[in-house]
């Protein structure tokens, strides 16, 4: 027992090594698991609060950024206005009440933190549950997608971002009925890769890539970003096409979360499907 | 007593530079400093290993709690108290050392710091952005990043400390 004790006192930094080595093994695995929401991170309610302090002395310095992305959006908005077109026509119409049958809601949010360099990247907004945010569904920023929501706390909630590892957003190319997954290299946050595209395809450079709508989560046709260039993967029959992001990581302070009220009917239906296919 | 509130208050400042600024600074996607493992670099010569252990620890995971990454600082840094005490161990004979010193550019001069924190950032940058990409295939990549943030780290402590250095020269 006493040779037990010394032997241990002697080595004991390789000793203290492992045991703390296991705990944060253990920590970084389980923490990992996508499924788990873990109680260590930045929706905690202290340190998103110690966060969004510091990110009010922050805005400030993107400041007039921010002011032209929403003054752009706000031209675009405004060229949308029913009273900005000429009204040429004298029959009378019938008016469809479009107020009570609204798929997308949006819910402005400001990013309180965010990561860009990290493998995988993470978005944390000021809105959580009690604002209604739920975990799955898609946000955007003034000019294009930004990621899928992916733990929600009581008042803030963090979004995986289009710069992770395991973010697949469906998308395609504006005017083509092709559509593939949109995948992060790890590299360069100003591009992403759009895969499963059939090779047949003549692509254009700078043709837009938007969201596909074939999900539940983004409505069709969000700009995610313009093509850069294409190439074959391996003689495959697909190609691999590099897609620069519309959305500039760096500057984002507002984003917009998207609640799709039809997307528990639509998962019903067609987990339906797949039920009585089982059968 | 001075030295216990010495060592708290770079704890709060490093963690604080760290998570707020150098989190943010980024070169062409590949290298991030990370200034913060000089707390542990300066930690006394006679702090017990348990001791350096458990702060190593809570340091690595006080960043991780801000970066979302629950674990991996801490066990990057785990492993960077383990060499610290190896090379500590190989290079400096504790009976000659007086009593009250640490391992600073002022006390061990200029070759031996640089051994010192050369060695122990990389360690530290290698095993941090391996665990975080955690591929084989991705390794080059890797790599390099481990050596421009360690060039980036390196010469951020070495201002640090010479900032130190001449303050404590003049006294």
């Amino acid at each position: 027992m006493l040779n037990l004790w010394r032997f241990i006192s002697r080595f004991n930094a390789f000793f203290l090594l492992i045991i703390y080595l296991s705990i944060s093994i253990i920590l970084l695995v389980r923490n990992n698991d996508f499924q788990r929401a873990s109680t260590f991170n930045t929706s905690n309610q202290i340190i998103g609060a110690i966060y969004q302090r510091v990110n009010g002395i922050e805005k400030y310095l993107h400041l007039s950024a921010v002011n032209d992305s929403l003054a752009k959006e706000n031209a675009s908005l405004r060229n949308q206005l029913k009273s900005s077109f000429y009204n040429d026509s004298v029959t009378s119409k019938k008016i469809i009440d479009t107020v009570n049958h609204v798929q997308y809601e949006y819910m402005v949010a400001e990013v309180v933190n965010k990561s860009i360099t990290a493998r995988n990247n993470y978005i944390t907004i000021n809105r959580g549950a009690k604002q209604g945010i739920k975990k799955g569904m898609g946000v955007i920023g003034p000019d294009g997608v930004v990621g899928i929501v992916w733990n929600v706390s009581e008042n803030f909630a963090s979004i995986q971002s289009i710069l992770h590892e395991d973010t697949r957003i469906t998308s395609s190319i504006e005017g083509t009925p092709y559509f593939g997954p949109l995948v992060w290299n790890g590299k360069d946050p100003n591009m992403v890769t759009l895969t499963d595209i059939p090779n047949q395809l003549q692509l254009k450079k700078n043709a837009k890539v938007v969201t596909s709508g074939y999900g539940v989560i983004f409505p069709k046709g969000i700009l995610i970003g313009h093509v850069l260039k294409s190439g074959i993967k391996g003689g495959g029959s697909f190609l691999d096409i590099s897609v620069k992001l519309s959305t500039n990581f760096y500057a984002l302070q507002y984003v917009y979360v998207i609640k799709n009220n039809l997307q528990k009917e639509q998962e019903t239906l067609e987990s339906a499907n797949k039920a009585s296919v089982n059968e | 007593m001075s030295k216990i509130i010495i060592n708290i208050l770079r704890f709060i400042i490093l963690v604080c530079i760290q998570v707020f600024l150098f989190k943010n600074i980024v070169f062409y996607g590949l290298n991030t400093p990370y200034l913060y493992i000089l707390f542990v670099l300066l930690l006394p010569f006679e702090t017990p290993n348990w001791l350096l252990f458990l702060l190593a620890f809570l340091m690595g995971l006080t960043i991780d709690l801000f970066n979302d990454t629950v674990g991996l600082n801490a066990a990057a840094c785990t492993i960077l108290a383990f060499v610290r005490v190896i090379f500590i161990s190989i290079t400096v004979q504790k009976d000659t050392l007086e009593n009250d010193l640490s391992p600073n550019l002022s006390t061990m001069g200029f070759r031996w710091f640089f051994f010192y924190a050369l060695i122990l950032t990389l360690t530290h940058h290698f095993f941090l952005l391996n665990l975080e990409v955690f591929k084989l295939s991705e390794i080059p990549t890797t790599l390099s990043r481990v050596i421009l943030s360690s060039i980036f780290t390196l010469t951020l402590i070495f201002i640090a400390e010479i900032l130190f250095y001449s303050k404590k020269q003049r006294k």
